[in-house]
């Protein structure tokens, strides 16, 4: 019933895809033109034709995944070929330049599209692995419960410290109203905090000397290991979802990018025609 | 003096009471109006605040002294408070009526026990019924109250909530925001309230915003405190407010003690155990007279939801107490209906139709000019399709005039089962509440009725006969269908007579593994699960949907039931004795064939999933989230959904801003969530109570609500899986473009996201609130927009059959 968009449809594009690719490197090795292969012979013009027209459509599936008003067909269907005929570019672009790479704006061409497909890899590759290990570090919990968990920790936290010592109490408040979940943005891709405040008081009531009765230090303990273990799993589920969103934050602004050098790249080769 | 006996008492006060006692007071006649509120039309009165009252059906003309348009409730009452002072009505208020007793004419007693006497009265209470008091001392302290209006109007009080339903809960909820809640519940858990009732309740006490007393139940009220006993003893709590949400006695009790009969009663008698219906209604005759004569029933309580309906009939029952035989107001509608019949006169189309279709023969007048009126009047020319195989309509439809065909098999079409005038078709499609079986076309040309599920249920519950003629009838086309295709009705006259319906509830067993296994099961409706115990746990083999049949194994090997088959949900089977079915089989080579077929696959089948118990701990998990009584419903694969919410996204933007599903919410289980969405149940429970009828199901099979729709809010009620929002109209949208530079309509996506547009919403809190709902987009070209606009192919929308079937878990 339900089909991941690289076996969509019995792989329907990864067969487009290959039988395109197959094509091109046949035509290639069967042209043989005067000098080197390069992107000036009818090959290298259809070749390029062919690897813009795809760049471009990879590029207005960000305006199809936005008109739900407008369109029909399915967004899966449309994200299999983008992911496969993304590829092919690889192919037909290496193709096309015939090899030829300088320091020159088609080469930097290149280079930015590579970063859009190498983006995009890793992109498919996050949404393969992270969601079944989100659905299992959650463990049944949503992120709700969860944090309605640690809000009940702190209250009892809160209760157990009443009767003990100023720094104790401080470390204690601290733990409650100075732990933060995603604190910076790498903190947050990282999934742990080096400097969390319910570490740091579990820490230091374990090492330091402790003047209070034990028996509360040691629900104290066991209240923020508790604490710690559910803030591990909640980092751990944002760190995730941050992961399934942030390989776009490098895939989308490279695309725009992308699409600038190639409107130049096409610019400058019928200029110096 | 004697007291004046009055011509007519009305009691009660909605519109069909206060229409009723103005029409008197106009006429000169003697009467008098008693309500037990200090106000007119209390149900009304309950209303939201400035709710906005609509006056649906459009097409019904009013017929009342009082006017009545669509508008504030405010400005209805005000208009009808004016009307009754302007005619002059006779009301006593703060006057609850006890009792009412005929002898030559009827004593009518009040709470405080004095009593008035009248020739006539009309019984117009409505269905609120009486509201259950706290069974204990001190329940009519002024700190006690039994309803809540505006739970913002409260404020760091200290309020004790009894109850564990959704009124209740709801209640605590809301109140706990600004003050100290307490719930008082008389079991160890919240069982009787819905869903998302209970997860809200569960976190708020999780939470600590409200405190529960489980298996606790109140002993004494005093003016600042109320006792309650626990398991471990009393408890005295201190509090400002009581509130008791405890639910309402049905009104029928107190309308069976004045004489009146209804027609289940026989039933009821024969099994004590039974509960009766709320759904029943009380039998009147064309002039709403019950069986006590000049005792007569309006309004709600005669079954009429709609506040025109109830004004109208309070006008032409007094009318007709004054001698005037007036035609009701929907004549020149039924008239309209009757045009393509050469306009014959109403009287004599009605008498024909008694006479010649036998399902229809003993209604009463009034009765069948309502399902006629709610009908459609076809003609067909010869060889029209009415419906299609595979539709998921689920009207009712009776020949007035000509032959139509059944197509019974759909590959060879000149299978043809004729019906002629005065039979019945479609029965199955409203029974089992799936698709149509099979394809009708009409033969000749005729004049056919199409009749709503709602009349028709509505018609079963209240006549005996209706039930009756369906349920034979029925009984041999559904076997005829799906047991024994080819064979002829006199060859299964043994198994028809013998055979009975049987009703059964969610978890019901139906058979146990081990029993002796000498009878089997046809499921009508709804349906059942397989399973087995292991090593004491029940292992789930399979779901079997409606249109199958169960229990045929030890039947044919002679050997007790080898597995325990129950209602998954509401289900209706016809039991088929053995030896009546064994003997069929004697005479029916390939249906004998054909059952040994199945019995072989199912022996397989079961083999294979006992050594899979993960696929029937599936199939029990979908159950018990509604699935199996769903026809498409949305799953999600939690190994692939990447958390991006384009699918809610999708849905409302193309849903004028309001999602009709929450991802997140809802349960998963092995990778497969259910996100709170609607099922498209076979049998919607939000159609249940709908008064304007505007739920439907389209025929392929979406539930959805139409613009009739009044806002009243039951449906959200009834609905187990809390998938019904009532929201205002969705503002008007602009393209992204004009809001990103103009700032105009609200944002993109989800508007309950967005902070602006919710401190819009709240500023207008008067707007016409209208139920909402997934429609399964059925408008929009390509369908399913949150399936469509899943990027990874996480989302599903799924039938329970495909689904729970061995292929699709197992592979
Ligand atoms: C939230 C909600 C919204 C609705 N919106 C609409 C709408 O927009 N349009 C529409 O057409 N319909 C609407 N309805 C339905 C409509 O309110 C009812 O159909 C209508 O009120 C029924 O009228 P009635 O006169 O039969 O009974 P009721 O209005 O229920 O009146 C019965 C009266 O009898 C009194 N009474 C009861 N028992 C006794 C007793 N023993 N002694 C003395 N008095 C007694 C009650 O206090 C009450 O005042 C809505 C219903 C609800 C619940
Ligand atoms: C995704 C699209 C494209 C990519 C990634 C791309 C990339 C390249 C690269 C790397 C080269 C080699 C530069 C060199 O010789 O140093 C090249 C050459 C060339 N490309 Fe493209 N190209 C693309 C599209 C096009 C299009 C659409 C056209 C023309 C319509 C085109 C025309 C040419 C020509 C004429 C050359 C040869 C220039 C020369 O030899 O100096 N290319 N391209
Ligand atoms: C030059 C090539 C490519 C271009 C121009 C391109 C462009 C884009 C754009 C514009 C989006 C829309 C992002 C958004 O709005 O959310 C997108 C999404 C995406 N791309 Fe690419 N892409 C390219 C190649 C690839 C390749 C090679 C892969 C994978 C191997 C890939 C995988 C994806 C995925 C998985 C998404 C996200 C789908 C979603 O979550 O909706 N892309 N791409
Ligand atoms: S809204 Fe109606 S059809 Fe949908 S799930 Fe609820 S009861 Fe079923
Ligand atoms: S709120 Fe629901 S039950 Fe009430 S009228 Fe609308 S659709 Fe019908
Ligand atoms: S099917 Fe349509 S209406 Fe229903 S939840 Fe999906 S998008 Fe919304």
């Amino acid at each position: 019933m339900h089909e991941s968009l690289l076996i969509y449809k019995k792989f329907k594009y990864l067969k487009l895809t290959l039988t395109t690719v197959i094509l091109c490197i046949v035509l290639y090795l069967y042209h043989s033109p005067i000098g080197s292969p390069n992107g000036g012979t009818w090959l290298g013009y259809t070749l390029g034709t062919l690897a813009a027209l795809i760049m471009f459509w990879l590029a207005w599936f960000g305006a199809r995944k936005r008109s739900y008003n407008k369109s029909k067909g399915n967004l899966e269907e449309w994200a299999s070929a983008h992911v496969y005929l993304g590829l092919a570019l690889v192919v037909i672009s290496t193709l096309h330049s015939g090899f030829q790479f300088g320091l020159n704006i088609h080469t930097i061409l290149y280079f930015l599209m590579m970063i859009v497909i190498i983006s995009g890899i890793i992109g498919v590759y996050f949404y393969l692995k992270f969601p079944s290990l989100i659905t299992k570090n959650r463990n049944g919990l949503t992120t709700e419960m969860m944090l309605t968990q640690i809000t009940e920790i702190d209250e009892d936290i809160r209760e157990l410290s009443m009767s003990l010592d100023d720094f104790t109490v401080d470390l204690m408040t601290k733990a409650i109203e100075e732990t933060v979940i995603g604190k910076s943005f790498i903190i947050k891709l990282k999934g742990v905090d080096p400097d969390c405040h319910t570490s740091l008081a579990r820490k230091h009531l374990r090492e330091k000397k402790f003047s209070g009765n034990n028996k509360i230090r040691e629900q104290l303990l066991s209240k923020l290991t508790r604490k710690e273990k559910i803030l591990d799993q909640l980092r751990n589920d944002l760190k995730m979802r941050s992961l399934l969103q942030i390989w776009l934050y490098i895939h989308v602004p490279f695309t725009f990018a992308a699409l600038a050098a190639l409107i130049i790249h096409i610019f400058s080769v019928f200029y110096y025609w | 003096m004697m007291a004046e006996i009055f011509k007519v008492a009305i009691v009660g006060s909605g519109p069909a009471g206060s229409s009723a006692a103005a029409r008197a007071a106009k006429l000169g006649m003697s009467h008098i109006l008693i309500e037990r509120q200090d106000h007119i039309s209390d149900t009304i009165f309950k209303y939201q605040k400035g709710k906005f009252v609509m006056a649906t059906p459009d097409f019904l003309p009013l017929r009342s002294d009082l006017n009545f348009q669509a508008g504030k409730r405010e400005e209805i009452l005000d208009v009808w408070d004016n009307g009754l002072e302007d005619c002059k009505v006779n009301v006593k208020f703060d006057t609850e009526v006890t009792s009412i007793k005929k002898e030559k004419n009827f004593t009518i007693t009040y709470a405080d026990g004095k009593t008035c006497e009248a020739e006539n009265v009309i019984l117009s209470i409505g269905l609120q019924g009486n509201i259950n008091k706290l069974p204990c001392e001190g329940a009519e302290l002024p700190l006690v109250q039994y309803q809540l209006d505006d739970p913002e109007e409260y404020e760091a009080e200290t309020i004790v909530i009894i109850g564990a339903g959704d009124a209740a809960i709801e209640n605590a909820v809301a109140l706990s925001k600004q003050n100290t809640v307490i719930i008082v519940n008389r079991r160890a858990e919240f069982a009787r309230a819905k869903q998302g009732n209970l997860s809200l309740i569960s976190e708020a006490i999780e939470k600590g915003n409200v405190e529960a007393y489980y298996e606790a139940s109140p002993v004494k009220v005093e003016k600042d405190s109320i006792t309650l006993k626990t398991a471990d003893g009393e408890a005295r709590v201190p509090c400002n407010r009581i509130i008791a949400r405890l639910g309402a006695s049905a009104p029928r009790r107190f309308v069976e003690s004045c004489g009146v009969d209804f027609p289940d009663k026989e039933e009821l008698k024969k099994d004590p155990k039974k509960r009766p219906d709320p759904r029943v209604l009380p039998e009147v005759s064309a002039q709403y007279e019950s069986n006590v004569p000049g005792l007569f029933i309006i309004g709600a309580l005669g079954g009429y939801p709609l506040i025109k309906q109830a004004m109208n009939q309070g006008y032409e029952v007094v009318e007709y107490i004054g001698g005037n035989k007036i035609p009701p107001a929907d004549e020149p509608l039924l008239v309209e209906k009757f045009s393509v019949l050469n306009n014959q006169n109403v009287d004599d189309v009605l008498e024909t139709i008694r006479k010649n279709i036998p399902i229809f023969e003993k209604l009463n007048t009034l009765l069948l000019r309502e399902a006629i009126l709610e009908s459609n009047v076809h003609a067909f020319k010869k060889d029209d399709t009415i419906f299609k195989r595979n539709d998921y309509s689920n009207t009712f439809y009776t020949i007035y005039v000509g032959e139509v065909g059944i197509l019974v098999d759909p590959n060879d079409p000149s299978q043809v089962v004729t019906l002629n005038q005065g039979n019945f078709f479609g029965e199955m499609g409203l029974i089992s509440g799936r698709r149509r079986a099979a394809t009708v076309k009409a033969i000749s040309d005729c004049i056919v009725f199409e009749t709503p599920r709602r009349t028709m249920l509505k018609l079963i519950q209240s006549v005996e006969s209706v039930k009756d003629n369906l349920d034979k009838v029925s009984m041999l086309r559904q076997i005829q269908t799906h047991l024994t295709p080819g064979v002829d009705a006199s060859d299964l006259q043994e198994l028809i007579e013998t055979a009975e319906i049987e009703n059964f509830s969610a978890g019901d067993v139906i058979f146990n593994q081990g029993d002796e296994g000498d009878h089997m099961h046809l499921i009508r409706s709804g349906s059942c699960t397989v399973s087995v115990k292991v090593g004491g746990k029940d292992i789930v083999l399979s779901y079997v949907p409606s249109g199958n049949y169960i229990g045929e194994m030890a039947l044919l090997s002679d050997q007790p039931r080898s597995a325990t088959v129950k209602a998954a949900h509401n289900t209706q089977t016809i039991r088929l004795t053995g030896k009546a079915f064994k003997d069929v089989l004697k005479k029916n080579s390939s249906i004998k064939n054909s059952v040994e077929k199945k019995f072989k696959e199912r022996i397989n089948q079961n083999e294979k999933m006992e050594g899979q118990p993960e696929a029937g701990n599936i199939i029990q998990f979908l159950i018990e989230q509604g699935v199996g009584e769903g026809t498409d419903v949305l799953l999600i694969d939690e190994t692939l959904c990447i958390h991006c919410d384009n699918c809610e996204k999708a849905c409302a933007e193309t849903h004028g801003g309001l999602s009709r599903l929450n991802r997140e919410a809802g349960p998963s289980y092995a990778s497969i969530h259910v996100p709170t969405s609607c099922r498209h149940c076979e049998h919607p429970h939000c159609m249940a109570d709908c008064p304007p009828d505007a739920i439907h199901r389209a025929p392929d099979g979406e539930v959805f609500i139409d613009d009739s729709c009044i806002g009243c809010g039951n449906c959200e009620r009834n609905c187990p899986y809390g998938v019904i929002q009532l929201a205002a109209p969705p503002p008007e949208r602009f393209n992204l473009f004009s809001w990103l530079l103009f700032n105009k309509g609200p944002p993109p996506g989800d508007l309950r996201k967005s902070t602006d547009y919710k401190n819009k919403k709240k500023k207008d809190e008067n707007q016409i609130k209208q139920a909402v709902k997934c429609d399964m987009c059925k408008d929009i070209e390509g369908g399913a927009s949150c399936v469509r606009a899943c990027p990874t192919g996480a989302a599903a929308r799924v039938s329970p059959e495909e689904f729970m079937s061995i292929t699709s878990l197992t592979s």
